[in-house]
C-alpha cells in the first residue's frame, strides 16, 4: 500500500487545476480538468482494486481538503459576506461558489420544511463530460464519480462554522434521469468558532 | 429471411434470380478499428440501410466462416502502411480489393495512429445477366433493374463510385468523432478494446445514416 500516491499529492494536482480554470478561463481548456479528475478517478480505482467505496471516500476526503482551503479564496474574490441562514447559504453555494470555480449553476430545490436539508441537481457536470463508468458490474451501483464535490462543500462550509453532510443520490452516470447531491445541516459549529478580532 | 440470406450465400441458384434484384444493391459491411500495433479494439458487421435496406450483414462465407473478413481485412494492412504516405488526408479511400471474395477495402487513419477499415461485399450474384435473359418476364424486370440501378448513385451498387467514397467518409468522419470522445473516456486505456455499448450504438447509427 506504501506505493500509493498520496491523497495529498493528487489534491496538490487539482487545487492548481481548479485555480487555473477559474483565474484564467481562456487559458485553460475545459478538457484538461475533465481528463485530470477523470484521471484520477482512474487511479483510485486501480490503486484500490476496484473497492468503489474507498474510492468514493478518498475522493470525499480529497475534496474535504480542497474545501478548508478553496473557502478562503471564495471568500476573497468573491468578497460576499455572512449568510443569515442556510436557504441563503444553499444559494450562494449554487449561484455563486459553483459558477466559480466550475461554471455551472446547479438548482437548488427540495427542501426539508425545517430548512435544513436540500438537493442541488446539476444539469450538467464538467467533471463527467465523456466519462463512462466502467462495465465491472458493481462501479455502476458503487461508484460515486463526482463524490470529491461532496468533499469539497463539506470541507468549505465546515470553516464557515456549518457542519454538514453531503452526498449523491443519483447521477446520469448511472443511468439516473438526473445527478442529484443532498446537502444537511448538521449544525452551527458554535464552540469551534474563532476568537473575534477586537 | 431465411430465403433472402440463402439468396446470397454460395449455394444461391438462379431461381432466386426475382429476389436478387433486390438483395444485389444491399451491400455488406465489416467495420474495425485497429490499434497502431495492430491490435484489434472493435469489430462490427452490418448491412446496407440506404434505400430500404434492413442493415443487416449477409456476407458471402458462411455463418462458420466469418474469420474471412478479418482475414481479408488484415492482408490490407501492408497496401495500407504504403498508402497512408501517399498524401496527408486521414481517409485514404479505398486502398484495396481481394476479388476472390469481391471484398473492397476502404481505410481512414487517426492521427494518433489507430486505423479504421471498411469492408464492402455486395452480395453474391449469379451471372444474372447471362442466364437472366433466358428466363423471360422476370428477365424484363431484372436487366431493367440492374442496369439503372447499378449505374445509378446507389452507393450499394458500386463500392468504388465518388458517392460511395463519399458517404464512408461522412461514416468515417462520424466514428471518428465518437472514437475520440470514447478515447477521453478516463476509464477507457489506450490500446485496450473498446466495450463501450454508447461507441457501439453510436457507430451502429452512422453505419444507418451514410451506408
Amino acid at each position: 500500500m506504501n506505493q500509493l500516491a498520496s491523497p495529498c499529492h493528487y489534491r496538490t494536482q487539482l487545487i492548481g487545476f481548479i485555480h487555473m480554470r477559474r483565474t484564467r478561463v481562456d487559458k485553460v481548456n475545459a478538457e484538461l480538468v475533465t481528463l485530470t479528475y477523470g484521471t484520477l478517478v482512474a487511479q483510485l480505482c486501480q490503486d484500490y482494486d476496484s473497492n468503489y467505496q474507498d474510492v468514493n471516500k478518498q475522493l470525499d476526503k480529497m475534496g474535504y481538503n480542497i474545501g478548508m482551503r478553496l473557502i478562503e479564496d471564495f471568500l476573497a474574490k468573491s468578497g460576499v459576506g455572512r449568510c443569515a441562514n442556510f436557504r441563503e447559504t444553499a444559494d450562494m453555494i449554487a449561484k455563486v461558489g459553483f459558477k466559480i470555480f466550475l461554471n455551472v449553476t446547479p438548482t437548488v430545490t427540495n427542501w426539508t420544511s425545517d430548512n435544513t436539508q436540500f438537493s442541488l441537481i446539476f444539469e450538467e457536470n464538467p467533471l463527467a463530460d465523456f466519462v463512462e463508468l466502467p462495465d465491472d458490474g458493481r462501479a455502476q451501483d458503487e461508484l460515486w464519480f463526482s463524490n470529491i464535490l461532496c468533499g469539497v462543500l463539506r470541507g468549505s462550509l465546515e470553516m464557515v462554522q456549518m457542519q454538514i453532510e453531503a452526498h449523491f443520490v443519483s447521477d446520469v452516470l448511472r443511468g439516473d434521469d438526473t445527478t442529484e447531491m443532498r446537502v444537511s445541516l448538521v449544525r452551527y459549529i458554535e464552540d469551534e468558532m474563532p476568537p473575534e478580532e477586537e | 429471411m431465411a430465403a433472402a440470406s440463402k439468396a446470397t450465400s454460395f449455394n444461391s441458384s438462379t431461381a432466386h434470380l426475382g429476389l436478387n434484384n433486390h438483395f444485389r444493391l444491399k451491400m455488406s459491411y465489416y467495420f474495425t478499428i485497429l490499434s497502431p500495433t495492430d491490435t484489434p479494439l472493435f469489430n462490427i458487421a452490418f448491412g446496407t440501410s440506404k434505400g430500404g435496406g434492413d442493415g443487416i450483414a449477409r456476407f458471402r462465407f458462411p455463418e462458420t466462416a466469418q474469420y474471412m473478413n478479418q482475414f481479408i481485412i488484415h492482408s490490407s494492412l501492408d497496401i495500407l502502411e504504403e498508402a497512408q504516405w501517399t498524401n496527408g488526408g486521414m481517409y485514404l479511400k479505398h486502398i484495396d480489393t481481394y476479388p476472390p471474395a469481391a471484398a473492397y477495402i476502404t481505410a481512414f487513419l487517426t492521427p494518433s495512429g489507430a486505423r479504421f477499415l471498411l469492408l464492402h461485399q455486395p452480395p453474391h450474384l449469379p451471372s444474372s445477366t447471362s442466364t437472366g435473359s433466358g428466363l423471360g418476364s422476370s428477365s424484363l424486370l431484372g436487366s431493367a433493374g440492374s442496369t439503372t440501378r447499378a449505374s445509378s448513385s446507389s452507393i450499394a451498387a458500386n463500392p468504388t463510385s465518388p458517392q460511395t467514397e463519399e458517404a464512408v467518409r461522412q461514416f468515417m468522419n462520424e466514428v471518428y468523432e465518437s472514437y475520440v470522445k470514447t478515447a477521453m473516456n478516463p476509464f477507457y486505456r489506450q490500446g485496450m478494446e473498446i466495450k463501450s455499448p454508447v461507441f457501439r450504438s453510436r457507430v451502429t447509427a452512422a453505419g444507418k445514416k451514410w451506408l
